[in-house]
C-alpha cells in the first residue's frame, strides 16, 4: 500500500508539471493581455513601462520560468483585474462552489441511486418506467433552460425562493460558509436542483444497469436458493457489488463539476470559481487562468485517488492484486 | 417411507414475446432419502428448469402452470413468497455450476456464511461460526479456519465449491439439487467433489437431483437417471440399467456421442440435427426430426410407458432391452 502510495503521488507530481507547461503555452496562445490591461490611448511610455513591469517582454521559456520559480514558492502571482494574490483570490470563491456542487451531487447520490435499484430491481413496474422517462429528460434537456425555467416557476411567478445570489453566509475558521443558514439553503436550492438533475439521470441509469446485471447473476440466485429475503439480497449482497462504477462516476461528476459549473453559476449569479474564470478569461487575466486549470488538474488528481481508494475497500481483488 | 421429493406433471411456460415457451413440460421425478437421482439432457432440454422450479426460484416472465412439488409430504408450488422462502435453503437447498460466480466476490466467506445461516435462524456470532466451520470441514476442506476469513478469489475453483456445498449443506437440508456443479472443474478435482457428495448423501441422507449433460458424471454417482428431451423425461430408470441397455433412441444416441466408448481413429457417433426451439412446439414426440425410428406414429405425443424393474420410456419404437 505504501509503495502504492509512492507511486500515485510521483505520478501526481509529473502530471502536474506537465500541465502547467501546457496550460501557461495555451494561456500565451490566447492573447495579449495588455491590450485589456491599459487604456488603448494611453502614451507609449506607460505601454512600454507596463509591458516591462509584467514580464510581456521576455521571451515564453523566460516568463515560464519565472511562473514556476515563484510558484515553487507558493505564489502564483497576482491578478491583473483584482490586484490581489490570486490564491487568496481564487481561495475566496472555492467555498461557494464546493458547496453548491457537493449539495448537487450529494442530492443527486441520494435520490438516484434508491429510484434506480428500485427501477432495476423492478424494471416492468410502472413506476420504474415512469423514473427511466424523467431520467431521459435529465439527461437531455440543458442545464440552462432547466435553470432558467426554474427561476421563473419558483423565483419569478410564485416568487417562494431567490433567484440568484448566494445569500447570508456565516464565517468558520475564516472562510464564508451559505449552507449554514436558512436564508444561505434558500439561494442554494435552485441551483444546487439544476446542476444535480443530469447526475441524477446518470447516477439512476447507472445503478439500474448494475443491479439488472446483479439480478440476473449467479451469486444472486445463489443467495435466493440459500433462502435470502430479496431484501437482504439486495443490501447484504448486491449493493456493494454495484457502487463500484457508482463510486467511480461520482468522483469523475464531482470534479468536473467542481470545475464546469459555469453555466449554473452564471444564470444564478453565482459567486463561485465557474463566473470568476469566465470574468478571467474575458479580461485575459493569465495569472488565474494559470492557476485556476492547475487548481483544476490537482482536483482531478486528488479525487481519482480517493477514489482508487475506495476500490479497495470495496473490491479485494483489487486489493490483493496490488499486494 | 415418503418420498424425499415427489415431483408430479410438473410444466413452467415462460410466456415471451414470441409466444409460449414450455420449457418443463409434464416432469415426473422422485427420490428417495439418500439416494441420488441423475437428470440428464443437453442445453435447452429443461432440466436445469426443473432445479429452478423445485425451488420455486422462477422468475416472469417464467411460471409454474401446472403440478405439484411435494418435499418429504410437503406441497411447495402454490406457496406464499413468505413461506417459499423459509423452505430454500433451510429444507431443500441448491448449488450451481460455476463457482467463480456462485460465490459473491467482494464478500469474505464468513459473511456469507453467516447471511445464510441467519436467513432461517437467530444465531449468535460464536455459534454462528461454529456450524460454518463445522460445515466447512465436513465437504473436506482442509484449512476452514482459513478458508472461513477468505476472499472467493483467494480459493481455487475446487475449493469455492466446496464452499458453495458447505453453504448448501448448513441447515441440514432434506434435498439438494445440483446444477451441474463439477461441470466448470478439472476432471481430477471433478472426481473428489464427486466422492464427497456421495459420502455426503450416504452418510447424512441427503437426497440429490444431480442435473447434468455427462454421462460420465452420471455413472459414477447416480443411482437412478432420468433424461430430459425438449422439457419432457423420455426415459429412466436405475442407472447401471439405462447405461447398459437404453430403451429410447435419444438415450442411445447420447451414449453413443461419448468419447469413451469409441475406437480411436474411428469417427464419433453423433445426433444429428439440434434440440428444437421450444416456442410453439408441434405436437408429437420432439426427438422425431432427430430419430431414425420415427414414423408417422410419432406425430402424437407417446405417453411415458412402464418397462417394468423402474423402467419407463416415452418411445412408439423403443430399442430392444438386453
Amino acid at each position: 500500500m505504501l509503495g502504492f502510495l509512492i507511486q500515485r503521488l510521483l505520478q501526481a507530481a509529473a502530471v502536474m508539471v506537465v500541465i502547467s507547461a501546457l496550460v501557461f503555452v495555451g494561456v500565451f496562445a490566447i492573447g495579449n493581455p495588455i491590450d485589456v490591461l491599459i487604456a488603448p490611448d494611453a502614451p507609449q511610455d506607460i505601454r512600454l513601462d507596463t509591458i516591462a513591469r509584467y514580464g510581456f517582454d521576455q521571451p515564453l521559456w523566460r516568463q515560464y520560468l519565472n511562473f514556476v520559480s515563484s510558484l515553487v514558492l507558493g505564489n502564483f502571482g497576482r491578478s491583473f483585474v483584482f490586484n490581489m494574490p490570486v490564491l487568496d483570490l481564487i481561495l475566496s470563491r472555492l467555498p461557494a462552489t464546493l458547496e453548491l456542487t457537493l449539495a448537487a451531487l450529494i442530492g443527486a447520490t441520494a435520490i438516484g441511486v434508491p429510484l434506480g435499484m428500485y427501477a432495476g430491481y423492478r424494471p416492468h413496474a410502472l413506476g420504474s418506467r415512469i423514473v427511466m422517462g424523467l431520467s431521459v429528460l435529465g439527461f437531455s434537456v440543458p442545464t440552462f433552460w432547466i435553470g432558467l425555467l426554474l427561476i421563473m416557476a419558483f423565483a419569478v411567478e410564485l416568487g417562494w425562493l431567490p433567484a440568484g445570489g448566494r445569500g447570508d453566509t456565516v464565517a468558520v475558521l475564516g472562510v464564508q460558509w451559505s449552507i449554514l443558514t436558512l436564508n444561505g439553503w434558500t439561494h442554494l436550492l435552485l441551483p444546487a436542483l439544476t446542476l444535480s438533475l443530469f447526475r441524477m439521470a446518470l447516477m439512476i441509469r447507472l445503478t439500474r444497469a448494475g443491479m439488472r446485471e446483479a439480478m440476473m447473476s449467479d451469486y444472486v440466485r445463489f443467495a435466493r436458493a440459500q433462502g435470502l429475503s430479496d431484501g437482504k439480497v439486495i443490501f447484504g449482497h448486491v449493493l456493494k457489488n454495484i457502487s463500484i462504477p457508482l463510486v467511480t462516476v461520482f468522483g469523475l461528476e464531482l470534479a468536473a463539476t467542481l470545475a464546469f459549473a459555469v453555466v449554473t453559476e452564471t444564470i444564478f449569479s453565482w459567486p463561485g470559481l465557474g463566473k470568476l474564470i469566465i470574468d478571467s478569461i474575458q479580461s485575459l487575466d493569465r495569472p488565474v487562468m494559470v492557476a485556476y486549470l492547475m487548481l483544476v488538474a490537482f482536483l482531478f488528481i486528488m479525487i481519482n485517488f480517493t477514489v482508487d481508494i475506495a476500490y479497495a475497500a470495496l473490491d479485494p481483488r483489487v486489493r490483493s492484486g496490488r499486494s | 417411507m415418503t418420498a424425499a421429493l415427489e415431483v408430479r406433471g410438473l410444466k413452467t411456460h415462460f410466456f415471451t414475446r414470441d409466444g409460449v415457451v414450455k420449457a418443463v413440460d409434464g416432469v415426473d421425478l422422485t427420490i428417495a432419502p439418500g439416494r441420488v437421482l441423475g437428470l440428464v439432457g443437453e442445453s435447452g432440454s429443461g432440466k436445469s428448469v426443473t432445479g429452478l422450479s423445485v425451488l420455486g426460484l422462477i422468475d416472469p416472465p417464467g411460471r409454474i402452470v401446472e403440478g405439484s412439488v411435494r418435499l418429504e409430504g410437503q406441497e411447495l408450488v402454490g406457496l406464499n413468497r413468505e413461506a417459499a422462502r423459509r423452505v430454500r435453503g433451510r429444507k431443500i437447498a441448491m448449488i450451481f455450476q460455476d463457482p467463480m460466480m456462485t460465490l459473491n466476490p467482494v464478500l469474505r466467506v464468513d459473511t456469507q456464511m453467516f447471511m445464510a445461516l441467519r436467513a432461517h435462524e437467530p444465531v449468535p456470532k460464536d455459534a454462528a461460526r461454529q456450524q460454518a466451520l463445522a460445515a466447512l470441514g465436513r465437504v473436506g476442506l482442509p484449512d476452514p479456519e482459513q478458508c472461513l476469513t477468505a476472499y472467493p478469489h483467494q480459493l481455487s475453483g475446487g475449493m469455492r465449491q466446496r464452499v458453495a456445498i458447505a453453504i448448501a449443506l448448513l441447515h441440514s437440508p432434506s434435498v439438494i439439487v445440483a446444477d451441474e456443479p463439477t461441470t466448470a472443474l478439472d476432471v481430477s478435482i471433478q472426481g473428489q467433489i464427486l466422492q464427497e457428495m456421495q459420502r455426503l448423501s450416504a452418510d447424512t441422507g441427503v437426497a440429490l437431483v444431480w442435473i447434468t449433460h455427462d454421462l460420465a458424471v452420471v455413472s459414477s454417482l447416480a443411482h437412478d437417471i432420468a433424461v430430459m428431451y425438449a422439457g419432457r423425461i423420455v426415459e429412466q430408470g436405475p442407472a447401471e440399467d439405462v447405461l447398459a441397455a437404453p430403451r429410447h433412441p435419444y438415450t442411445r444416441g447420447l451414449l453413443d456421442s461419448v468419447p469413451g466408448e469409441a475406437q480411436p481413429g474411428k469417427k464419433l457417433a453423433q445426433i444429428p440435427g439440434s434440440i428444437p426451439a421450444l416456442v410453439d412446439l408441434p405436437p408429437g414426440c420432439a426427438f422425431r426430426a432427430r430419430c431414425s425410428r420415427a414414423d408417422s406414429a410419432c406425430e402424437t405425443m407417446p405417453e411415458i410407458a412402464d418397462l417394468g424393474g423402474a423402467r419407463a420410456v416415452r418411445c412408439f419404437h423403443p430399442l430392444e432391452g438386453r
